[in-house]
């Protein structure tokens, strides 16, 4: 969670990403930050995230992204 | 459920209510327009007929009803209008003899023979909208209609003649409600222009490309035959008087109904060239060049054809019944009276 | 069968009352004989395109659905085994069924090549002669829509987003439903597909929601749209420029938003009164603030199509991620960043635009967007400083204004490359309205002879007022919901536009005054 806090932290230095919950919805993360996201996660975490899983409710939060990595890694 | 039914029905009748008005104002009055209303007349009269016309403006520009009583003691009736197609003609007469079972002569005039299908959508309404609502009527639509055009629009005529909002008159409204008036004697249209034919115009008429009339009016023409055999009536067939090069009656087209009428036992007439038989000077009896016989042609034409329909057809002479003679005395003085005067066409 | 016409209104009339009158369960039935009956008038080569469209996408999703529980069944019986192993076996099932929908995807893209563009060299037509081979351009109705409809929900099935419709009739009802066979909307199964199969009780309110939302429907179209066509057809035509240019981008703006979002609300309209939700397609578009914005509210099904199926799975792939990573290695992250979204940006736009048609027309129009798009998100930094520098004057009705109407302004030029359907000539008239200065045209009547009266204009105008009334009055929540509420004023107020409709709308021949005036015929 700290590491994807920190992956986060590295696009928008300006926004808690603790505690923020509308970050597609507010227009925070626009397709270019998801798309950037997306790479950086992959790489850290050797998952894939898969084009599917881009809804809006995986990316408002950084816990909701934690959880869809999590998911992600089970089967 | 209440509280939603009486808004809904009101609305729906404020509606039809709001649509009716304006569309009383929208369709065209015609007030203007001298060939806009010559099928309605008829309804309005209760007399008998032994000879009835149809076709289209040959026969109710060429037959006057006045003259054939005047000189023949014959009661006859001209439906035609502007236009008029073999099927719209077979509907016509269809309500005709169901009106006037009686009738004795039926005289065709096979110019329209030419049209397999309507040639203007908009004069072919003006025949439609002028008939009085009857099965014939229904069908006459149905036989009628263009491809772009919906049977609903004769029943909703603000279908057709929405767009005209844009350009009504005063006029338009002052003529709302008006009722139409017969401005025919008998179905005859007066003409009292004289506008000669020009001895120096020397143009052909067009080629002719279907040199065979069209199956489908062929075949209204035989339906007409059989609904007058229904009614013991004679179907006699005529060609009006014309000399232009336009609206041609070409030499084909004769042949073609000679044979048609030989084969099928019907009697033909055609009076083209005929005019020194019929006594037409084409420089004073017509007023359009030739298109169309004035009233000094129509009255030729009348007396020529009425001789010929008591001498071969044997249609009785009606004078004497003091009632019929006042009547149709009436009729004369009126037709009398506007050929003395002269009709304003513009 | 076209929308705007009296056989539609009596066949969705007859087709509402059957829907309710016939047992519940049977209502889907009465909904997929009924689209039927309604593509049957397209004619049978319509009829073959959709119905292979339908049968492909069943194949593949059933094929998929009957792997997909394979899959499910073996690692419920193999919980035993280790985590790899059982990864492996998932994404060896997820590959075969990848191929399986990418099969399906290129028979149906096929399909829609072939009828969109192939078909206009090598094409087909069927009379009473038999078949005939040739340069017959096909016009398969509503094939864009109900193709990518088909695509949509195989992709949904493959990424396990939506359920399996094992019943053919029923998936054939989801594909083909006839409302949206014509212009759209290009909906989702888990948006719509359980509403078409679930039951509806009768509902006074979705009768008179949809059929005030048609009639409104038939407004935007036959008063607004259809009445302005004329000017559009004929400035383009004459080829006139100058201040005529503008006004074709403000005309065909207007009719292109009547005819569009009025179709829309007809087949939205028609789908309510059946008690269905089919996935709004516009959200008063015209008050965007940003291109971005603008294409969030235009067209709503299809941008959010090309961004599910297109964009995001595009920027996803192996290759884009590795280009991603090269490229913030070795050109830095700022310009690193940008070179794997803008190509898949450019790239879905380009498919955006091909959709429309196969011309270098929509090409240039698709680029032209995705332009305004990137440099508009490259200049958001700077909007950001505005905004913070100035936030008074940003929040100002003027400046808010100002915005809308400089996005109006951009959408409308941009747009108006469809109406000349050729890039250079829509060039040559942008810039004359530098060079060619005949502003006078427009107070010395010219602008009444491009066959739109100035009543006509006078009506159009109060059409466009009227229906920018309505998208405020329906900000918050559609106005046919609050009129409903009313039983007076609603009913008051579809009457009115019934009656608006029926005596200014732009249908039937037309009237000439002097087409009834027999002498003319013969003079």
């Amino acid at each position: 969670m700290e590491q994807l806090i920190e992956i986060m932290q590295n696009l928008h230095p300006d926004v808690d990403f603790e505690t923020y919950d509308g970050l597609v919805d507010d227009g925070i993360l626009d397709s270019l930050d998801i798309v950037t996201l997306i790479t950086d996660i992959n790489d850290a975490f050797d998952v894939s995230i898969p084009a599917e899983e881009i809804l809006p409710e995986n990316f408002n939060s950084a816990k909701a992204l934690w959880e869809l990595i999590e998911r992600l890694d089970t089967v | 459920m209440k509280k939603r039914i009486i808004p809904a029905v009101l609305s729906v009748v404020l509606l039809l209510a709001a649509l009716m008005l304006v569309q009383a104002v929208l369709i065209p009055s015609r007030y203007d327009n001298r060939e806009g209303h010559l099928l309605c007349g008829y309804y309005g009269v209760s007399d008998k007929h032994d000879v009835i016309f149809v076709g289209d403006c040959e026969i109710y520009e060429g037959i006057v009803p006045a003259v054939l009583y005047e000189k023949f003691g014959m009661t006859s009736y001209v439906r035609g209008s502007s236009q008029q197609t073999v099927w719209q003609s077979y509907h016509v007469l269809e309500e005709t003899l169901a009106k006037d079972p009686d009738v004795k002569v039926v005289v065709f005039n096979v110019l329209a023979l030419k049209y397999g299908k309507t040639p203007t959508e908009s004069i072919s309404r003006m025949t439609l909208e002028d008939m009085q609502w009857s099965a014939s009527k229904l069908q006459a639509i149905r036989a009628s209609m263009t491809e772009d055009e919906s049977f609903l629009s004769y029943f909703m005529p603000i279908l057709r003649y929405h767009d005209r909002w844009s350009e009504l008159t005063a006029a338009d409204l002052a003529h709302t409600f008006r009722k139409h008036e017969d401005i025919t004697h008998q179905g005859y249209l007066m003409q009292t222009d004289i506008v000669p034919v020009d001895p120096a115009d020397t143009r052909k008429p067009d080629m002719l490309i279907n040199t065979v009339l069209p199956a489908r009016s062929m075949e209204y023409l035989a339906k007409m035959q059989d609904l007058c055999a229904q009614y013991g009536a004679e179907l006699v067939l005529v060609k009006a008087p014309t000399n232009s090069v336009k609206y041609y009656w070409y030499e084909e087209w004769d042949a073609q109904i000679a044979d048609y009428a030989a084969a099928n036992n019907l009697t033909y007439y055609n009076f083209i060239g005929m005019d020194a038989e019929l006594g037409l000077d084409w420089s004073t009896d017509t007023y359009d060049a030739g298109l169309h016989l004035n009233v000094y042609g129509a009255e030729k034409w009348t007396l020529y054809l009425g001789n010929l329909l008591v001498t071969n057809h044997g249609v009785q002479d009606r004078r004497g019944d003091a009632a019929l003679d006042a009547l149709w005395a009436e009729r004369i003085a009126r037709y009398t009276q506007e050929k003395q005067q002269g009709v304003q066409t513009k | 069968m076209n929308f705007a016409s009296f056989e539609f209104l009596c066949f969705l009339c007859l087709l509402t009352a059957l829907y309710y009158l016939v047992p519940k369960r049977a209502q889907w039935v009465v909904l997929l004989l009924g689209s039927v009956v309604f593509y049957a008038f397209a004619g049978v080569t319509c009829c073959v395109f959709l119905l292979a469209v339908i049968v492909v996408s069943y194949l593949a999703v059933a094929i998929m659905g009957k792997r997909q529980r394979a899959c499910a069944a073996w690692l419920d019986a193999n919980k035993e085994l280790p985590k790899e192993q059982r990864k492996a076996y998932k994404n060896k099932n997820k590959k075969g069924n990848l191929a399986i929908v990418c099969t399906g995807i290129v028979i149906l893209g096929a399909a829609l090549v072939y009828a969109k563009f192939v078909s206009g060299y090598f094409g087909f037509k069927v009379d009473a002669n038999g078949l005939h081979l040739g340069k017959y351009a096909l016009e398969i109705m509503g094939i864009s829509y109900y193709t990518f409809i088909a695509i949509g929900y195989m992709l949904d099935v493959y990424r396990e987003k939506a359920p399996v419709q094992k019943n053919f009739a029923k998936h054939a009802l989801f594909v083909g439903f006839f409302p949206q066979l014509v212009m759209g909307p290009i909906s989702k199964y888990s948006d719509v597909g359980e509403q078409y199969f679930t039951p509806h009780a009768f509902s006074g309110k979705n009768l008179y929601c949809g059929a005030i939302r048609i009639a409104w429907g038939f407004f935007k179209k036959l008063v607004v749209a259809d009445a302005i066509a004329p000017a559009v057809g004929a400035i383009v035509a004459q080829q006139k420029g100058g201040v005529f240019f503008l006004l074709l981008c403000l005309f065909y703006s207007v009719r292109i938003y009547g005819d569009f979002t009025g179709g829309i609300d007809i087949v939205l309209g028609a789908a309510e009164m059946l008690g269905i939700r089919l996935p709004e397609n516009f959200n008063r578009p015209f008050s965007s603030k940003s291109t971005a914005e603008y294409w969030r509210r235009w067209h709503i099904t299809m941008g959010a199509w090309f961004t599910n199926y297109i964009f995001y799975p595009l920027s996803v792939t192996k290759s884009m991620q590795k280009l991603s990573k090269w490229s913030r290695a070795h050109l830095g992250t700022a310009i690193g960043k940008r070179l794997p979204v803008y190509i898949t940006t450019i790239v879905t736009w380009l498919f955006t635009g091909l959709w429309h048609g196969i011309a270098w027309n929509f090409v240039v129009w698709a680029m032209l967007n995705c332009l305004v798009l990137l440099v508009s998100q490259e200049l958001e930094p700077l909007y950001a400083k505005f905004r913070t520098k100035f936030p008074k004057l940003h929040a100002s009705a003027p400046y808010q204004t100002f915005m809308i109407v400089r996005t109006f302004c951009l959408m409308a030029l941009i747009r108006v490359l469809d109406c000349y359907m050729n890039v250079p000539l829509t060039f040559q008239k942008l810039f004359s309205v530098f060079t060619e200065f005949n502003w006078g045209s427009l107070f010395d009547g010219g602008l009444f002879t491009l066959g739109v009266s100035k009543t006509s204009f006078a009506v159009i105008g109060v059409g466009i007022l009227a229906m920018w009334g309505v998208s405020q009055l329906g900000k918050d929540r559609p106005l046919r919901e609050k009129l409903w509420e009313k039983p007076w004023l609603g009913s008051l107020a579809f009457a009115v536009v019934v009656f608006l409709v029926l005596v200014f709308g732009t249908y039937g021949l037309g009237y000439d005054a002097s087409a009834f005036i027999y002498g003319g015929t013969f003079n």
